[in-house]
């Protein structure tokens, strides 16, 4: 069974199509059916937006479901934020097959449980083929800040650790659209990181976090090099890159650095602090690495050095790299 | 797929390998200490300076050797009047437009095919040349346009595509050729004079179809040593110190340092191809201006395919900006950081000049990995 423009008419059809994606985020403040749902209070409260557009809708690691929650949670999770509550506008094309929508939607259920959060809102419109590309979901979500990380801890000298290896979503969307086959096929790091953060900070004072995603690890020590003024310090060798991924980077030219990663962070904690915080990040992934510190020789700049003592600017990524990855 | 990653695996690791480099370095160094003058290598290719500025090589050698970055970027040396061609193409009726890579945001006077696109142009990039079979048969009603450009590297695959096209009767593609040639350019930039030049490091890829024997002129007429090196930095490293050998020795000679893909003759069947179907014809280069014969064209007897003589468009030169110093960096004179306008005014997301436009080109390379010295 296809998705009909009828199931998007405010009639029969459309309630049939709400109670059938109801049915996976069942709880009580959804049960209540009102135009609008009121929340308990919330401490400290932070809230993040975001869109899901990715092409193709299910790829090697998960699919755009599980993306939008585990994407939209993370943004959360950086801040320090526990996710609590979401709502969520599903766009879906005239066409696109039912069983294929209970996928998605039981992909974002699976993710939401991970981070304990609940849906209490939602919105589906369907419109004509064409109008987008299968499913675009946007999500809002609200979570409570158990610690305030935030660029602005960042100082000199701390040290700036990754949660695992890198660039394997922008390596798997890649090869996928490319129809590159390898051996081994890549996986998208797509994930939910609020385990991993409530886990680091409760036994580290961890100053800064953010999920490299679009644009890579190099975009956000950009991001923070300019929000601080300082130099972010990189040694080129101790970051973690899969040997697959390396390899579709030198077929297609691209640096893993500015590969996008859905599951993946990079971290600024105090020096003393640093080899318990790897310890923490390496119980979920070996791969988990101490790639520099924080310096200020060049200010607002992020900096490679190689392995044989020379050194670069590592850039922001610009252009086109990847349409619609996320 | 498993051949391609134990290659790839090797290329990474052999041919940038830090103990090779370091030690390359040191003996660059001792060799160096002997040269009776500072000496100017030019790297041909904007692959090479890639190679240099990402590696941070220049950090790596002596004062007394020093890089020229040359003109070997095929999207930096396009003249403003060729990209408005691309862009005229693009807006016209039932014409899909198909080139490579970085062509694609080159700005002309009228804008660059992005904008064209943004405009309603039916605009595609492709990887290959021969993905242009696929599109011009799905689009039967449409004149498909191949916007082609490159150095003798890229120029067989649009032989390729046109002896393609024609057994297989596809006849709704027609082609715009850019194809521009190394050894003219070199000529003209020594003719010049005002560089100094003394060595060549000789491009990549261009040599694996071309051979090494079309760099014969330079160490032969002009008494420059010229080494063909492969793109990954010991290969750079290695040529380097093979150059310095050559003064030191009192050697001008062609050397091929890229042994694993590049011979004296090349390939023999893709000159072939290109000669079948190109002709030497004059070119204008962006920023270095009319060079005779220095690039190709379709012969007269496929001018129905020629999208230059299909359409009628204009052929006015088209200046830079007063302020860009491109055509002095191109030609060795000057180095990106001595332009005014450098990283203010022009960058890669607003580029004023060829240099900044692709990321093969110098300038690009320098705002990318910063020059650190």
């Amino acid at each position: 069974m296809k998705v009909t423009l009828a199931m998007g008419n405010g009639g029969e059809e459309n309630l049939e199509l709400i109670e059938r994606i109801q049915k996976f985020f069942h709880n009580d403040y959804l049960q209540k059916a009102e135009d609008a749902t009121p929340l308990d209070g919330i401490e400290k409260p932070v809230m993040t937006t975001d869109s899901f557009t990715i092409s193709p809708l299910f790829f090697n690691g998960g699919d755009i479901g599980k993306l939008s929650i585990a994407g939209s949670c993370n943004d959360l999770a950086m801040m320090g934020g526990r996710p609590l509550f979401l709502t969520f506008g599903l766009i879906v094309e005239e066409g696109f097959e039912l069983k294929m929508l209970d996928k998605i939607l039981n992909s974002m259920a699976k993710e939401l449980k991970i981070n304990g959060a609940k849906v209490v809102a939602g919105d589906t419109k369907v419109v004509p083929k064409g109008s987008v590309d299968g499913v675009f979901i946007n999500i809002s979500a609200i979570g409570e800040r158990q610690a305030s990380l935030s660029q602005r801890n960042i100082e000199e000298g701390d040290v700036l650790l990754v949660s695992r290896d890198i660039a394997t979503h922008g390596a798997a969307i890649f090869a996928a659209r490319e129809g590159i086959e390898l051996d081994n096929q890549i996986q998208s790091d797509c994930a939910s990181l609020w385990p991993v953060i409530e886990e680091l900070m409760e036994n580290v004072d961890i100053k800064a976090a953010r999920d490299a995603t679009r644009g890579g690890v190099a975009a956000v020590l950009n991001e923070w090099a300019r929000a601080r003024g300082l130099t972010m310090e990189i040694d080129e060798e101790s970051i973690p890159v899969s040997e697959p991924v390396k390899g579709i980077c030198e077929i297609l030219g691209f640096e893993p650095l500015v590969l996008a990663n859905e599951g993946t962070f990079v971290a600024a904690v105090s020096s003393k602090e640093a080899s318990r915080a790897l310890e923490i990040l390496k119980k979920h992934n070996p791969n988990a690495a101490i790639i520099g510190k924080v310096g200020t020789q060049y200010p607002k700049k992020a900096i490679l050095k190689s392995p044989w003592g020379t050194k670069r600017f590592l850039d922001m990524p610009s252009g086109e790299i990847l349409p619609r990855i996320c | 797929m498993r051949g391609m990653e134990v290659e790839l695996k090797e290329l990474y690791e052999r041919f940038r390998d830090p103990e090779a480099i370091k030690a390359l370095a040191f003996k660059i160094e001792k060799e160096a200490q002997k040269l009776p003058y500072n000496i100017n290598i030019m790297e041909v290719c904007g692959g090479h300076t890639h190679t240099i500025m990402k590696y941070g090589l220049l950090q790596l050698l002596p004062k007394n050797i020093d890089f020229i970055h040359g003109p070997g970027c095929p999207v930096c040396v396009m003249p403003k009047e060729r990209i408005d061609h691309a862009y005229i193409l693009s807006q016209k009726e039932d014409v899909i437009l198909c080139t490579l890579g970085d062509m694609i945001k080159v700005p002309g006077s009228l804008g660059s095919l992005q904008d064209a696109r943004s405009r309603g142009a039916d605009v595609r990039f492709v990887y290959s040349p021969l993905d242009i079979l696929k599109i011009a048969k799905e689009n039967p009603d449409k004149k498909v346009i191949y916007f082609a450009i490159g150095f003798e590297t890229t120029t067989p695959m649009t032989a390729a595509l046109i002896e393609r096209a024609k057994s297989l009767g596809i006849d709704n593609i027609l082609y715009h050729i850019n194809h521009v040639r190394v050894p003219e350019v070199m000529e003209t930039l020594l003719e010049d004079g005002k560089a100094r030049i003394d060595a060549f490091l000789g491009p990549s890829h261009v040599s694996v179809i071309t051979g090494s024997k079309i760099y014969d002129i330079f160490a032969k007429k002009y008494k420059k040593p010229v080494v063909v090196s492969g793109f990954e930095p010991v290969d750079v490293m290695q040529s380097i110190l093979m150059i310095v050998r050559q003064f030191n020795e009192g050697r001008r000679e062609v050397e091929i340092e890229y042994k694993r893909s590049v011979t004296r003759n090349g390939n023999l069947s893709a000159q072939r191809l290109m000669e079948k179907y190109f002709q030497r014809r004059d070119f204008r280069w962006r920023g270095i201006g009319d060079v005779p014969l220095s690039a190709l064209g379709l012969k007269e007897k496929y001018s129905h395919l020629d999208a230059e003589k299909v359409y009628d468009l204009p052929n006015n030169p088209i200046d830079d900006h007063k302020l860009c110093i491109c055509g002095d960096i191109l030609k060795g004179l000057a180095k990106p950081k001595e332009c005014r306008v450098f990283g203010t005014a022009c960058t890669p997301q607003n580029p004023l000049g060829s240099c900044m436009v692709s990321s093969e080109g110098a300038c690009a390379a320098y705002y990318k990995y910063g020059n650190i010295l």
